[in-house]
């Protein structure tokens, strides 16, 4: 099995280049991450982030034949060969597949991430309905992976003013929260013709979520919210 | 090097380091959080069914109750005083995490939603209760992301993709600091702290099959260990009934909490004979070896009779999307399996450690000195999986690791104040301070070797999985060790290949491997020196617990010797728990 694997340490090399590797291996039921430690065990020079092996950690985010996903979950008998794997596209290479996801973090920060309540909290939990609850579902499973937010052309032009996909997901997270109490804060912060603003549609963010969210529908959810307010 | 100065250093931003940070940064303090990985991948983002604690909103339940289930749980290992304190706790730290934004699933009535766990129950050991509180079977994630959430908005300082080598001490053995390596310069940086607070999670790594992330290393115990200070109860790993076959990936017992089963070839509720009364819903140690030995006995699935199978679809479909989505993901990605049609092959996987770096119920350090077994390591802290508090005892219940990360990230939170305000300056560091850090970083510049990293820590693995497994045995155990001293020789040989300084995960891995090897040695010499059965360690040859010679606590040093310490079976408030047989 053929693998071509971006390869740049600035350390040793003037520039990026793509290397080969050969496994002789059947596909079976192995992932490809499982195919990338087997290629390190022979060259352990090859740099990548890896943890929990199961998809809910984010940490091996990369683009692969073209596309972002996680390695660990993408089954090897899947992709075509010579399967192609590059870091994620829009941010600066560190080495080989590790990439500077700072930009993608502090996008993720900018939108208060955290649940903004300022009554005195009850002695026991408060209270919210499971219809309530189930408006955070497709939301919180967010696992910061940047698939998305790599994957959207108005991030990669404008990544210091553009949120992005996954940061925006998790603003309507908190906006759909009954608990949270920031709402009109939170649109109003948003309200910017790069924030938010900068989302065409075109839906690149869905396709490439390896949890199966949808980051489109909730900016549009975010933008009906505004149109809404000013009415 | 570089150097910096913070009030407290904390090593490891998963649910334990992170809640102590958040305690220690709305306080006021300066606090830096060294974590390997950025925070929401540390390896609390996997646990899935949830946090027991008893709040009642299902069956009537208490705390007192919570706290029998969890010392029986332990076969009577556990420290009394602080699974008192941990129960007691329980319902306010769930409640702060509510408050703090945690989206738990919900009851009709608006209340958190909990569901039936292993070894729960009521009016001490009655009928089984329902104690475990859920975010659907991603209550890890959603605790961990809550986490760092908080902590952004409490401007907390992470030092993200640092690797903590080891711990600066001085003469009179004070915790001054930490050497890490900053992972994308490949430099070193000295972080000076008045206390040092170690929360780096498990080391499941030591076995080939586990449920456990690559990150999980041990790095705080190999610290520990090369600073001198024993790892207490380290023979006691948990090996969760349900690991995904081939795998090793965790099915949660929240599908067994929400009336899943488990059957053998023969298509068997097995689990009736082995534990008529809870079945399935018994102590993890106890389903573990049923399932072991059925598959032992010739009873497996499958053409290899190699697993047994968890049915779920009588669940129901509405059932399963609700309250067990991660689980369907898992099972179709990693068993090519839909479980709401088609039960899930499944096989005991190592996934806990038990024991730890000893600390009391506040989160110090605690070693044997002049004074006793238990003096505290003047600043020094450990919490979460890498502490052994011990509240888990000989067999942790499903539900209390991520209980036990809130309780003790609290309370070693509270006991670092104190600490702080009694200690306004720190001790100078001793020039050599750091000479034992930066001498295991130069070590890996060697670039000669006759070993390859990848082969010794493949073969460490197959070492602790066929010689200290679900069964143990007196000559298998020996024949371990010495072929795990073999590998340690090899491991002295090896060389990397990489030699670069930017983000270099062969030195990384080389430098986890270490701290492995101290992880792996500290359980099988502890696993052999027991010669009982107690909770999750099985002796063939020694089938039964022995409460006269070993309701004991092991201390293993780094330099091979053992040593024990009684068991703290005085609760604080509360009378004591006396032994007695264990049965579901």
């Amino acid at each position: 099995m053929r693998f071509s694997i971006y390869r740049f340490d600035p350390d040793a090399d003037a520039s990026p280049y793509m290397k080969d590797y050969d496994l002789a291996l059947e596909a079976g039921d192995m992932m490809l991450l499982d195919a990338l430690i087997l290629i390190k065990a022979q060259d352990d020079s090859l740099s990548l982030r890896k943890s929990c092996r199961e998809g809910v950690c984010g940490s091996d985010a990369m683009n692969i034949n073209g596309k972002n996903g996680l390695a660990c979950i993408t089954p090897l008998s899947s992709l075509k060969e010579p399967i192609e794997l590059r870091p994620l596209p829009g941010l600066p290479v560190i080495r080989d597949l590790v990439v500077d996801m700072e930009p993608f973090f502090k996008q993720y920060r900018s939108i208060k991430p955290y649940l903004i309540n300022n009554d005195p909290p009850p002695e026991t939990e408060r209270l919210q309905s499971p219809q309530e609850r189930a408006e955070l579902d497709g939301l919180y499973e967010c696992i910061l992976c940047a698939c998305c937010t790599t994957s959207c052309p108005s991030f990669w032009w404008n990544p210091d003013k553009f949120v992005g996909p996954a940061g925006l997901l998790q603003a309507w997270r908190f906006i759909a929260d009954t608990r949270d109490q920031a709402t009109s804060e939170r649109l109003d912060d948003l309200e910017d013709p790069y924030r938010l603003f900068r989302c065409h549609g075109i839906m690149n963010c869905v396709d490439a979520c390896p949890k199966g969210l949808n980051p489109t529908e909730a900016i549009g959810k975010i933008k009906g919210m505004m149109v809404r307010r000013t009415v | 090097m570089e150097k910096r100065k913070f009030d407290v250093a904390i090593i490891g931003a998963g649910g334990a380091g992170m809640r102590a940070a958040l305690q220690l940064s709305t306080a006021g303090y300066k606090v830096a959080v060294l974590s390997k990985v950025f925070p929401t991948r540390s390896h609390t983002v996997a646990a899935q069914g949830g946090i027991t604690a008893a709040l009642g909103n299902v069956t009537e339940d208490n705390w007192l109750w919570h706290m029998y289930d969890t010392v029986k749980g332990s076969d009577y290992l556990g420290d009394q005083d602080a699974i008192e304190y941990m129960c007691r706790m329980g319902p306010q730290v769930v409640y702060e995490m509510e408050h703090f934004g945690l989206p738990f699933s919900r009851l009709e009535n608006g209340k958190i939603y909990q569901r039936p766990f292993g070894g729960q129950s009521r009016n001490f050991g009655g009928d089984q209760a329902t104690r475990t509180c859920a975010a659907a079977d991603r209550t890890g994630h959603a605790m961990l992301h809550t986490l760092y959430q908080r902590n952004i908005q409490a401007k907390t300082h992470f030092f993200v993709e640092f690797l903590a080598i080891d711990l600066v001490r001085d003469a009179e053995g004070r915790v001054l600091g930490v050497v890490a390596l900053d992972m994308e310069k490949g430099e070193p940086l000295l972080i000076e702290a008045r206390a040092t607070l170690l929360a780096t999670g498990g080391a499941g790594r030591i076995f080939q099959a586990s449920t456990n992330a690559f990150i999980n290393t041990g790095d705080g115990l190999g610290m520990a260990s090369r600073a001198g200070i024993p790892l207490e109860d380290m023979e006691f790993w948990q090996f969760h009934p349900t690991g995904v076959m081939g795998a090793g990936v965790l099915i949660s017992e929240g599908v067994r909490g929400e009336g899943g089963y488990l059957v053998n070839g023969a298509g068997e509720r097995f689990m009736e004979r082995y534990a008529p009364h809870a079945r399935d819903l018994a102590g993890r140690d106890v389903v573990a070896r049923a399932i072991a030995i059925e598959i032992h006995e010739g009873r497996g699935c499958g053409p290899h009779k190699d697993h047994v199978l968890l049915k779920l679809d009588h669940i129901g479909r509405d059932e399963i999307l609700d309250k067990l989505p991660g689980i369907r993901e898992i099972a179709l990605k990693f068993a090519h399996v839909d479980p709401l049609e088609a039960p899930i092959p499944v096989v005991p996987t190592a996934h806990y450690m038990m024991g730890g770096i000893p600390t009391h119920y506040r989160g110090q350090v605690v070693v044997p000195a002049r004074t006793g077994p238990e003096e505290a390591v003047p600043g020094l802290y450990a919490i979460g999986e890498c502490a052994c508090v011990s509240v888990h005892g000989a067999n942790r219940l499903g539900g209390n690791s991520l209980l036990d990360l809130l309780v003790f990230g609290q309370a070693a939170a509270e006991h670092i104040v104190e600490f702080l305000k009694e200690n306004p300056t720190s001790p100078p560091i001793p020039k050599e301070g750091p000479d034992l850090a930066l001498a295991r970083l130069a070590r890996w510049d060697r670039r000669e070797g006759t070993e390859r990293v990848a082969d010794v820590y493949r073969d460490m693995q197959g070492i602790m999985q066929s010689h200290c497994g679900v069964f143990r045995r007196a000559e298998v155990l020996e024949e371990g060790i010495a072929k795990l001293e073999e590998a340690r020789q090899r491991l002295d040989r090896a060389a990397i290949d990489d030699h670069s300084k930017v983000f270099n995960t062969a030195r990384v891995e080389a430098l986890e491997l270490e701290n492995l090897m101290e992880v792996a040695f500290a359980t099988i010499r502890s696993a052999a020196a027991r010669t009982e059965s107690r909770g999750a360690h099985a002796r063939d040859d020694y089938p039964e617990r022995d409460d006269r010679n070993w309701l004991k606590h092991t201390l293993a040093h780094g330099d091979g010797t053992i040593d024990y310490k009684p068991v703290r079976l005085k609760p604080l408030t509360v009378p004591s728990f006396p032994p007695k047989t264990r049965t579901y």
